[in-house]
């Protein structure tokens, strides 16, 4: 079914058939459809792989810049105009490698959007070195011998740091992933989305029968707002869990800190210099 | 009476020596003299030595001197740095044990002040520095409540006790400088006090708030940090968004985003955090983002001298990013300048969608000078911003090359910015055609932006032999030089914007047998650039880069001997 975000004309993807990419997109633009969002009112700000090109096929507002600078982007989109609604978007080596000190302070700061990771533990762009995610042992096209680096835990990071919002998702539940996102949207704050899914070239491991095989959803009873279950959840290894792991509303917004919006909460580009304050400035420094 | 004196506090970082400097000057100015303070560090927090020069002059004055009329020793091992600084005119003032015995062989008129045991009585060590702020006010015959004023307002939130200790510091330090009569006077200007007092890191805030700025990201960075200090200061006034980067890729792309959306943004770094902005400055070019850019220069390579002074980095910013695409750099050499490019740098980087570098350096930053205030109704804050309807096309190929710039939610569409190369609506291509046609539109921009270059000033006589060439902060010791040698055969001419260079460059040039390029750095960057547009070669160099500006001295010797 076409949503408010589909093109007229549907753009042909560069993406291998079964790609996880393709199921991202689609319960994106749904998930934003049901949610009745403007497309005016979005903006994905993506940086370079195979997973920030969804900004591409996405009928919105875009900035596709550098790979591993989404977030400072967004940051500077969201602070420049609060109406709108940011989605940092790229993949693994996107935001965890290339973005990684960016990806720990817009958590920081609570900057107030959804960043959606995919998350296939392999770089499909550059045709399959490892990623961050990669688990110990993978053997790519880099990695002859096996990656001997500890994989980087994206939810633990994210909870330690205080995250207001932290979840994982398996694109091949379109359903869950769906109402995650759609919650994830919803939530005032910093809300990471953590997509596992496959790369059927590049990632003969973690392929879509593994990710079945190792994950499993947080039940009902669990409470997701306590950070030191949250942490034991984050650092579980025999099955990932998916779900909203962790909640955090007690924090302000980066916007709400801003004293740029203390008295005004215009957007910026709605308003104007006081020339004659600028010269009493000099006058009476 | 001598219309231009020279004083130096020389003293240990943490003495309060900039307490001095910034309200000694202050009252200097507001009493009717023109002032101009410069300071050199070391690069620590306390201890070492540093030195603060306060120059006060019957016309205004921009450039650093050797020669050192008064010199305030705050510490011990305070001389040996600036010794050959000394002469036999040079009045010394310190506490006898700050003092070498060398010294004291009679060369130079030493004045004898304990202030240790002085600053005890008031209340601690700590009072040292406004005991001297007295003893200068005395000196220089100062109004005394006038200064008192300053020290009440300055202390104000530090109470009642303090405030006091510091108004009995000053009333000994006063009477002290009194007794010491040393008679300096200079002859007064009325229209000095009226005129605004401030340094180079306020030029370029100012200048900013002006151009509408609304938006700063950086990464601290000496000596560039107060530029986003100042507007932090002043972030609930002006509604400024400020925002500390957890790096400079971070503040660059940050801007980027602010631009995209409607902001007026700009970052301030020095050499090595531009250079990590390299990528994001590519970026800016080929997205057609906006961005301003401060850098104030510091001696590199790599960490370099941390606090002094070069004008090292205009390679860098000339060729810095990957990928061809036009830019725009210039080189404020004195505050009204600074404010007036500053502003100027928002409203063109709007205009053309290209990264608008301002190039400072420590001297320049840190210096401070009294100045003709400016009218500020004379600016125009020019967003360049499109409502978009139906028919916009972001990248739409221009005779001029400059697309439109819509921002999200102003108008029907949606807005797409593509760092890969793009088409007209934005998305990615790799049509060779559109490819060819893209990089031409963007480069197109440049014949526009050369047309609108500012020229360079030409100071000295109009029917010159012999031209010197400076650019950024030189603008002052040059001027400063090419006055006190008024030789009908010689000018000045001075770069504020240093590219893309003005239409008539090559023509001011040729105009002279004998060219000479002054440059605080070692390979003389603005002369190989000269060259390289306009054929054009130096015969002569005057070239220092051992971290320190030139002095007056040094350049009016240098000038004569190789005009």
């Amino acid at each position: 079914m076409k949503t408010n975000f589909d093109f007229d004309q549907i753009p042909e993807t560069d993406w291998c058939p079964g790609c996880g990419n393709f199921s991202i997109l689609k319960v994106l633009k749904q998930s934003l459809d049901e949610l009745k969002i403007n497309p005016k009112k979005l903006v994905i700000s993506a940086g370079i792989g195979q997973a920030a090109k969804t900004s591409q096929y996405v009928n919105s507002n875009c900035f596709n810049g550098l790979h591993g600078r989404a977030l400072p982007v967004a940051t500077g989109i969201k602070a420049a105009n609060p109406e709108l609604i940011v989605i940092a978007e790229g993949g693994d080596g996107d935001m965890y490698g290339e973005g990684g000190n960016h990806f720990i302070h817009a958590i920081r700061r609570n900057l107030d959007i959804v960043n959606i990771v995919h998350d296939n533990m392999v770089y499909g762009l550059t045709l399959g070195q490892a990623s961050p995610t990669s688990r110990r042992d993978t053997k790519t096209t880099l990695q002859l011998d096996g990656v001997y680096l500890e994989p980087f835990n994206p939810i633990a990071v994210a909870i330690s740091l205080n995250a207001s919002f932290v979840a994982r998702a398996f694109s091949g539940d379109m359903n869950q992933l769906k109402e995650i996102l759609k919650e994830a949207v919803n939530h005032k704050g910093y809300a990471l989305v953590d997509v596992f899914h496959p790369c059927v070239s590049f990632n003969k491991i973690n392929t879509f029968k593994w990710f079945k095989d190792n994950t499993y959803y947080v039940d009902e009873n669990y409470d997701n707002t306590d950070k030191i279950e949250a942490i034991k959840k984050a650092f579980e290894t025999d099955k990932l869990p998916l779900g909203v792991i962790y909640k955090n509303e007690k924090n302000k917004t980066f916007n709400e800190n801003l004293n740029a919006y203390k008295n005004d909460n215009r957007p910026l580009y709605k308003r104007k210099v006081n020339l004659k304050k600028v010269e009493k400035l000099l006058l009476t420094n | 009476m001598k219309n231009d004196i020279s004083i130096v506090l020389s003293g240990e970082a943490g003495q309060g020596i900039r307490t001095i400097e910034l309200l000694i000057i202050r009252a200097l100015k507001n009493s009717g003299y023109n002032v101009f303070s410069t300071t050199e560090l070391m690069s620590r927090v306390r201890g070492g030595n540093n030195t603060t020069e306060i120059r006060i002059s019957n016309k205004s004055i921009q450039s650093f001197v050797d020669k050192i009329d008064v010199l305030i020793v705050l510490s011990k091992n305070a001389i040996f740095r600036i010794e050959n600084r000394l002469s036999k005119n040079t009045i010394i003032i310190g506490q006898d044990s700050f003092i070498e015995d060398k010294y004291k062989n009679g060369s130079y008129k030493i004045k004898d002040i304990a202030l240790s045991s002085l600053a005890k009585e008031v209340g601690g060590l700590i009072y040292s520095n406004v005991i001297v702020l007295g003893l200068l006010s005395g000196i220089l015959d100062i109004n005394l409540n006038l200064i008192k004023d300053y020290i009440t307002s300055h202390f104000s939130t530090k109470g009642k006790t303090i405030t006091e200790n510091n108004i009995n510091a000053i009333i000994i330090g006063y009477e002290k400088g009194k007794e010491f009569k040393l008679e300096i006077q200079i002859e007064e200007n009325e229209t000095v006090k009226n005129q605004v007092l401030l340094n180079g890191t306020e030029s370029i805030a100012i200048g900013a708030l002006a151009g509408g700025c609304n938006f700063i990201s950086a990464y601290p960075m000496s000596p560039s940090t107060g530029v986003i200090q100042f507007l932090a200061k002043h972030s609930e006034e002006f509604g400024v968004v400020v925002e500390q980067a957890e790096d400079e890729i971070s503040a660059i792309n940050m801007i980027q985003g602010a631009w995209y959306a409607g902001a007026r943004a700009m970052t301030t770094t020095s050499g090595g955090g531009f250079a990590l902005m390299e990528e994001g400055i590519s970026n800016a070019a080929i997205t057609e983002t906006p961005v301003v850019i401060h850098i104030a220069q510091r001696p590199g390579p790599s960490t370099g001298l941390p606090t002094r002074t070069e004008q090292g980095d205009l390679n860098l910013a000339l060729y810095a990013g990957h990928g061809e695409f036009p830019r725009i750099i210039f080189a404020p050499g004195n505050f009204t300048d600074g404010i007036c490019l500053t502003q100027k740098a928002f409203n063109l980087a709007a205009k053309y969608q290209v990264p608008v570098i301002i190039l400072t350096d420590q001297f320049y930053i840190d210096s401070f000078q009294n100045i003709k205030s400016i009218d500020f109704l004379g600016f125009k804050v020019e967003n360049y911003i499109t409502k978009t309807d139906k028919n916009y096309k972001r990248y739409k190929i221009t005779e001029d090359g400059i697309s439109p710039r819509g921002i999200p939610m102003h108008g029907d569409e949606c807005i797409r910015f593509d760092s890969h190369e793009h088409n007209e609506d934005g998305f990615i291509t790799e049509d060779y055609d559109i490819r060819t046609k893209m990089v031409d539109k963007r480069l197109r921009k440049i014949d526009s932006i050369s047309n609108e270059s500012i020229p360079a000033e030409i100071i000295g006589s109009k029917n010159y032999k012999t031209l010197v060439v400076g650019w950024g902060s030189t603008y002052g010791v040059i001027k400063e030089a090419v006055e006190v040698l008024n030789d009908n055969d010689l000018a000045f001419a001075y770069f504020k914007q240093v590219y893309p260079l003005p239409n008539n460059t090559k023509e001011i040039l040729s105009k002279a047998k004998n060219r000479i390029i002054i440059e605080n750095n070692a390979t003389s960057q603005f002369g190989q650039l000269i060259k390289s547009h306009t054929g054009l070669e130096f015969n002569k160099q005057i070239l220092k880069y051992n971290g320190m500006p030139f002095s007056l001295e040094e350049i009016i010797k240098k000038l004569k001997k190789i005009k």
